[in-house]
This record gives structure tokens, sequence and C-alpha cells, in this order.
């Protein structure tokens, strides 16, 4: 039987603020499992803390909606265990590239074959309205009355730079090309990071659906531009006056997973442990 | 002459081999039928500093190390300041005369001196500086009479590798060694006046079971291994780097996947990963790594997986002493994390239990889906001792309420587990609050796991309702755990010689349980937990032997605590005395708030560094003095 939007469904309903981003990219994560025909139980999201980490609970599919900042360490560990699963670590701007940064870092290093679904509205949203680490210089929130002092987070740079294999930005007010973007992300062998563009429309009143609309352009649209350039990426990655979406990079390199010695071909949750013969280390010890 | 009983020291300057020497003479006693206890102290640095490692060696079973030495090897002259002092009177020294000015130093009355020019005999028959240990170790080799061959059959296992020039320099190093004792001191060795012939000698004894020489950590990676752990994340961290060294020298031949992570947090994170997508993971740390793990712990108790950390205890607070012992984190442990949840938390006491028990820990952490914790320390993760092959039969592996694929879908044909919408009830309410779990992959069994509190199926929810009973639930774990896990006993010791042969060899220090009527009839009760254990089962023979009767009571579970039975037991026993490796007396202190019993009487120690039996023995002695009618010599 084939796999359907309605396969994806959960009886449980979002609780995001009505015209929240999150809801476009809700629906691209279904509509990217169905284009690919990803059965719902062979798929693991894994969350951090957030209103963008809540899509666990709204997409049927296994779920591990795990602490703050933290998404990516036991997303990696699920792909590990069971390499045949599909696993998407999902995570806001605050989660991944705040508190989470080490390990976005250090993940993009290993290139597991898996893919990263970063909300990134330049906002705190669950905890009402602090400025992220990809909040403008200048910007004003509760936490920074008299506005940012720090520069952005530049993820798409960082990420060319910490060595990820395949490198995109979404944005979650257009479906159609977001959609395509994670079926590329999920099919790519290697690590994906895919940066999500998504207003909050109750807390950042600069960086709307509108705001977006005005300052965003697609890679697609200009020919020459050829993604497996790392230079190329890499210039696109600071352009500064306008914000370029689609994928900047993407790279063939040997996963983790394929040039670890503690990998087979059979997935380690199907290892059998009922009798393991132990004589051999022991004798050493003789 | 004082057969098969010494303690040997070797100390030197780091990055010389001594702990490489320590553990080719605590290797030399095994394959010999003795039996020995070796461990090392050390400095937090690579090269240079003060590196010790002191050997025990007996013709039975060695519980601890002497804080006299029968026989020391020096290497450099910082060694002969440190320890000199600590030479019994009749033991001997040996020290390199080409890197020591014999009349620099001052030996006690009574130390046979044995001067020896180990570095020039290293360079001339060795071919290098690089075997100066391996002199060393034959020249005390000549001095004990103990046979050379078993040195050089390890000489040539552990060089064999790096070719036979490097085995054959070893070889000859020792010979030279050996010869240069056995022709310089013929007569023995002095200080002063006439010399001494040594009279501690080793000899080896026949038909002995073979013994394994390792560490506890060895021995708690073996258990790891057979309990089929086939994940480990770790951040290198002393003492328990061996962890993660040991599971990824086996990653390839187990099919272990390894993960060195760029911190604690990660790793914590990733083993509850593992665990939650099906396998059998363990995380390895000390004090301070712990602390970076602590909201991981909490997300594994609230998720309701199954995992198993290490801690390796070393003396805090902050980094405290990176390389020395202590018992510190027997409450922050018990405690770590915000909120309330089950976990196990267990410590083992000896090399057997560091196996057996994290077998066991692996079954406790599916069977109750819970995080189990291993607190173990620096001086039973590091040293050596002699024990018997661990008997795996009987080992089973039980993976509690995880469902097959088959397992599952007969649970769907009955419509158990299922909400009317056809989910997965992952977090259902049941009597003992253990669930049954799928994993990632599984048809039919899709649920989300949250840190958020959720409802039966794993979804968020904030009721009233809910959140007592999910409370409960969880808290219900720990109630069962409590009845499966067996509750302490007191022990006593009794030596048991078979002496058909009349070899000592045969002698074993069996451990006697002692039922709750026969409690009072003990003088002494001690309660302790981990790694002073050994130390306390030997004073306990020392105690009988001067008439005085003493038991032990040893904690290996802190959570459960099985109050009950703890305070019936204590309450039936008349002078108890606490040992453990700490100020605060943590576990005296978790006694009192579980049984509302107070003991009186601590044995604590907080100098980094183990303690031996005597010190316990003496410390003993000074407490009980006034309190029994024994008079304890």
């Amino acid at each position: 039987m084939p796999v359907e939007l309605k396969d994806f469904n959960t009886v449980a309903r979002p609780d995001w603020c009505p015209g929240c981003g999150d809801f476009g990219i809700q629906v691209a994560v279904k509509q990217a499992l169905v284009n690919l025909q990803i059965e719902p139980h062979n798929v693991a999201i894994v969350a951090g803390i957030g209103c963008s980490s809540k899509l666990t609970h709204w997409v049927d599919t296994y779920g591990l909606h795990a602490l703050h900042g933290r998404s990516l360490p036991p997303a990696v560990a699920v792909k590990f265990a069971n390499p045949k699963l599909t696993v998407i670590a999902d995570s806001g701007d605050g989660d991944g590239y705040g508190i989470g940064m080490g390990h976005f870092i250090h993940t993009m290093r290993r290139n597991v074959d898996m893919t990263y679904l970063v909300h990134d509205n330049m906002v705190y949203g669950l905890t009402k309205g602090q400025a992220a680490p990809t909040s403008q210089k200048g910007y004003k929130s509760p936490s920074t009355p008299f506005g940012v002092i720090e520069q952005p987070v530049n993820p798409i740079a960082l990420a060319l730079a910490a060595g990820a294999t395949f490198i995109a930005r979404g944005s979650a007010g257009d479906a159609i090309q977001l959609t395509k973007i994670i079926e590329e992300a999920i099919k790519h062998k290697g690590f994906a990071l895919v940066d999500i563009l998504q207003p909050c429309v109750t807390f950042n009143k600069i960086n709307t659906y509108a705001y977006f609309m005005q300052n965003c352009y697609k890679l697609e649209s200009d020919p020459n531009y050829d993604p497996t350039n790392f230079g190329m990426a890499m210039e696109k990655a600071l352009q500064t006056d306008k914000i370029p979406t689609g994928i900047f990079y993407r790279a063939d390199r040997p996963t983790y997973e394929e040039e670890d010695p503690g990998h087979t071909s059979v997935a380690a949750v199907d290892l059998d442990i009922s009798n393991i013969d132990i004589s051999n280390p022991m004798q050493k010890y003789l | 002459m004082k057969l098969n009983d010494l303690t040997w020291m070797i100390g030197g300057e780091a990055g010389f081999g001594i702990q490489s020497a320590g553990h080719i003479f605590a290797l030399a006693a095994a394959r010999g039928g003795l039996q020995a206890f070796g461990t090392a102290e050390y400095p937090s640095l690579i090269r240079g500093g003060h590196n010790s490692d002191v050997i025990r060696v007996a013709d039975r079973e060695v519980m601890v190390h002497k804080e006299r030495l029968d026989l020391l090897l020096a290497m450099n002259k910082e060694t002969l300041d440190l320890h000199l002092k600590e030479i019994v009177q009749g033991g001997g020294v040996v020290f390199d005369m080409d890197v020591i000015k014999p009349e620099t130093i001052k030996i006690p009355e009574g130390v046979k001196v044995f001067a020896v020019p180990l570095k020039k005999i290293a360079i001339e028959k060795g071919k290098g500086d690089i075997t100066r240990n391996t002199v060393g170790v034959a020249a005390c080799f000549a001095l004990v009479d103990y046979d050379l061959e078993i040195l050089f059959e390890l000489l040539r296992e552990m060089f064999g590798r790096k070719g036979e020039q490097m085995v054959a320099n070893n070889l000859a190093a020792a010979q030279a060694g050996y010869d240069y004792v056995r022709e310089n001191y013929k007569d023995g060795g002095h200080a002063a006046g006439a010399p001494e012939k040594f009279e501690y000698k080793l000899q080896k004894v026949e038909d002995q079971p073979k013994r394994m020489l390792l560490t506890g950590n060895d021995a708690l990676c073996l258990g790891a291994l057979k309990a089929g752990c086939k994940f480990v994340a770790e951040y290198p961290m002393t003492p328990s780097s061996s962890i993660l060294h040991f599971m990824a020298a086996h990653a390839k031949d187990y099919n272990i996947i390894v993960k060195h992570t760029e911190d604690e947090i990660a790793a914590m994170n990733m083993v509850v990963g593992a665990g939650w997508a099906g396998v059998r993971a363990m995380t390895g740390t000390s004090g301070g790594g712990f602390s970076l793990m602590v909201e991981a712990l909490g997300f594994g108790g609230m998720c309701e997986v199954p995992l198993v950390c290490v801690n390796v205890q070393r003396p805090g607070p902050s980094t405290g002493l990176p390389t020395r012992t202590e018992q510190c984190d027997l409450q922050f442990v018990l405690h770590a994390s915000q909120g309330e949840f089950p976990r196990i938390v267990m410590a083992p006491g000896d090399f057997e239990e560091c196996f057996y028990l994290t077998f066991e820990a692996f079954n406790q952490a599916e069977r109750y889906q819970t995080p189990v914790l291993i607190l173990s320390d620096k001086h039973l993760a590091e040293s050596v001792k002699t024990v018997e092959q661990f008997n795996t039969e009987g080992l089973k592996v039980d993976r509690g309420k995880l469902l097959s694929q088959k397992g599952l879908e007969e649970l769907r044909t009955k419509k158990e587990y299922l909400t009317p919408d056809d989910n997965f009830m992952r977090y259902k309410f049941t009597d003992d609050g253990v669930s049954y779990r799928t994993i990632p992959g599984m048809k039919g069994g899709i649920h989300r796991s949250a840190t958020d509190e959720h409802d039966e199926t794993g979804d968020l929810t904030e009721t009233e309702e809910n959140r007592s009973r999910m409370v409960e639930k969880r808290a219900l774990k720990l109630q069962k755990a409590l009845v499966e896990i067996p509750a302490p006993h007191l022990i006593r010791v009794e030596r048991e010689i078979n002496d058909d042969k009349g070899t000592a060899g045969s002698s074993v220090l069996k451990r006697v349980p002692v039922s709750l009527k026969d409690a009072s009839k003990a003088d002494i009760t001690f309660v302790t937990w981990g790694s002073p254990k050994d130390a306390v089962l030997e004073v306990m023979e020392m105690l009988e032997a001067e008439g005085v009767h003493a038991q032990m009571l040893q904690i290996v579970y802190m959570s459960p605590f099985h109050s009950k039975e703890i305070n019936e037991i204590l309450r039936a026993c008349k002078l108890m005395i606490d040992v453990e490796m700490n100020s605060e007396a943590q576990l005296a202190a978790l006694i009192s708030e579980k049984t509302g019993f107070f003991i009186p009487h601590k044995i604590l120690k907080y100098s980094g560094r183990q303690f031996t039996a005597h010190e316990i023995f003496d410390r003993t002695k000074e407490i009980v003095a006034d309190l029994i009618d024994v008079k304890i010599n």
C-alpha cells in the first residue's frame, strides 16, 4: 500500500499560534516522506525543546522529544543503533544554534547519514520573545531591551566550515521549495542541514512573511550556481544584502557509519546478545 | 625465611615504565600460582613526577596492599626519600647506584641494601636505558629466589610484537640484572656491618587454577561485554577512561559502536538515544563528567529508557585530585537531576562484583526501564588483582518488557495497549509501573517519548490526574526493584585450609553469611560500601586472630534501599563502625535517612589514598578500646 499523507496525521492537534511558520514545516516534512514513500514506523524524529520541537507530536512517526539543545546526540545514537531508520533531528534556532551549538559543529564533522531541520525564526518563542543567536544586531527583546550587541550566527557558513555534506536553506512560507529540499536532504547520504526561515507571528515583528518574501531569492534561479563548488557556496553563505534559499552545497563523502569498525551489515538492534562468548578476552588476562 | 608473603614496590619518574614493571611483577606471581594485589599511585601529569606501584604477593588471596614494604626497588632518589621509611625491619631496598649516590642516602637500621648498577647494565646488556626497569625487576627476582623463566616468558609475550631484537635486549638485561645480584650479594646485603641474607622468598605454588590479573575496570567491561552492551559513548576522564579504551579495543570483534564524544553532555544524551532505539548502552565517567550528564540522566528517567552509567569516583570537589581515590559521590548520584524518578544505584565492592553486578545492571536497566548507576572508584577501577576466571554459565540476558515484532502483533490482536484510535500506549499504567516497550522500526508500535510530562501514549498533557498517576507509575518501578533485588546480609570470615598437600596455597578466606538471629554474637559490625570491602574483610580476619568476632554489612544497592532489612540487622548488632572513603559518612547518612538508625562510630578517610587493612585495624582498636571486653594487641 502506498504511503499517504494521512498516514502521518496524529490524533493530537498542533497548539502552535495561528499563522506560525511551524505549520508550513510540518506539512513539508509529511509531504517529503510521502514523496519518498517512507513508511511511518521506519522514521524517527528526535527533537529538542521549543515550539519547533513539538513537531514530534504532530507527525505520526516514532518520536523522541528530548532535552533543550540536545536533539542531535540522541538522534545520532538512534541512527547508529539502527541505520535502517530515516532519522530526522528537529530543532529551533535557540535550541540548535544557541545551547546546542557544540553538538551542531561536532555532528557535522561526523557526517552521520541523517537530516537536521532547524526552524530559524530568529527569536525565542516558547520562553516569550527573547533574542536568539540568529537575531540581527540591534534586535530589541525582553532580554535585550537596548538591542542585541553580538553578530548573528551564520549557520550556513558554519556548516560549510564544519564539513557538512548537504547544506540548504528553505522557508516556511514556500512549502513547495521546502518539501523538495527536505526530500533531497533525506535522500542525501550523509549529514544534511536544512536551515528553515520562518516568521514568529507572535514575537518577531521584523522577520515577517513579508520580510522574507522581499529579501529572499532562490539559488536555483541562477543557472550558473554549482552546489558542488565549495567556494561559491561560501560566497553565497556570506551574502548580507539578500538571503539566498535552496541547496547551497552538496558533497559525496563516506558516512561515519561506513567508516566505523563497530558498525556491521547487521544493525546493532538486530544483533543476538543472548549468549555472548567472552572467553577470548578473559584469556588475555591469564 | 619468610615464604610467599611479600609487599614489593617500584618507584620512579613517570615515563620510565614503572607501571609496566609493576604489572609484570604481579603477572609473574600469577603465572607461578601465587596471588597478587597491586595498586599504583601517580600524579596528574605525563612525564616526571613520582610514580609508584606497590604489589603484594602471597600464596593466598590478597585483599589490599600494605603500608609497610618488604622490598623496595628505587629507580630514582625521590623514591628513596619518600619510601625508605616504609620498609619493614629486615626488609630490603634495591636502588640504581648509577643514578643515586649511596653517600647521599641514609638507610634506616635493619634495612638491607642492594646497590645495583641498573643503568649501566641496561645500556650495556639491554642495549638501552629503556630496559632499566627490566634489570631492576630481575634483580628483585634474584633476591627473592623467584623463577627467572617466568620473567623470560612474560618478556617474550610482552615484547614479541616489537620484534626479536627488543625481546633479546630485555632477556639479556634481565639475565644480567639477576646475575649481578647473585654474584655480588652472595652473602646478602647490608647498610653497615656484616651482610645479611634477604629472608623474603617467593616460590611457585603448583596445582593452582589459572588466575586472571586484571583491574576493576577490566572486570566491569567484561561484564558489559557479556551483557551485550553494543553502544558506548564516553568522554575521557581519569579514572574512567580505561572503560572507553577497553570497549573501543573490542569494538570490531564484538560489533560495539564506541563514540568518544565532544563532551559528557553528548555522551549521556547519546546513551539515552541508543537505549531508546533498543540497544544496550553504557557511558562511563568520573564525578566532574557526571555533573555534565545530570540533566540527561533525568531525560532517561522521564522517558523510561534503559541505560547504564558508571561513575568511577575520584576526590572532588571540582577537579579535585584527578588520579587519586575517594567515595565522595554517593549522595550526589542518589539525588542528581531535577525532579523525582526511579534509579538503580549499585556499588560493587570487589572485582567479582564489578563483573557480575555490571552484567546484572544491564538486565535491571531493561527490566525497570530506567537508568542504572554503577559507583566505582579509582582504587577499585585501577588496582589489579588475581581472580579466577568469571563463570558465565547461568548468566541470562533479560530484556524485560521489550517487545518483538511478533509479540507486538499478539498484543495488538488482543487490543491491549491500544487507544480507541489504535495508538500504542508505550506508557500504559500497569500494576508494577513497567509498560511494554517498542522500538523504532516496529510496525504498529509508533509512539512518542517526551521529556515533558506525557500521557500513556507519550503525548503531552498537563492534567492533574495524569500527572499524579505518571509520578506514581514511575515510582512503582522502584518498589518492584526493591522486591526483586537481593537485600544485604551480614557476613563473617573463616579461613579454610585444605592442607592435604601441606601447601598453604590451598588456604581460602571464606565469606560466611550470618543470619539475623546470630547478628548479636559479633563484637563488632563493620558497615561499609564499595572498595573498602576487601580491606575490611582482612581486618575481620586480623580481629578473629585476636579473639574478637567481627562481621560486615556491605550495602551494595543504595537505590532501591532495603530499609526494613537493614534496620532489622543494625538494631540486632552490638557495636557498629561505619567505614567509608569520604569525610561526610555519606552511607551512614543514607542509613539514618532511611531507617532512623544512627551509627555512632566512623572510620573515614579522605586523603585521596585508599585504606590499608592495618589503618582500619588501628582505628578500630582506638574506637573499641573501652567498649568491648576483649583486649586487642
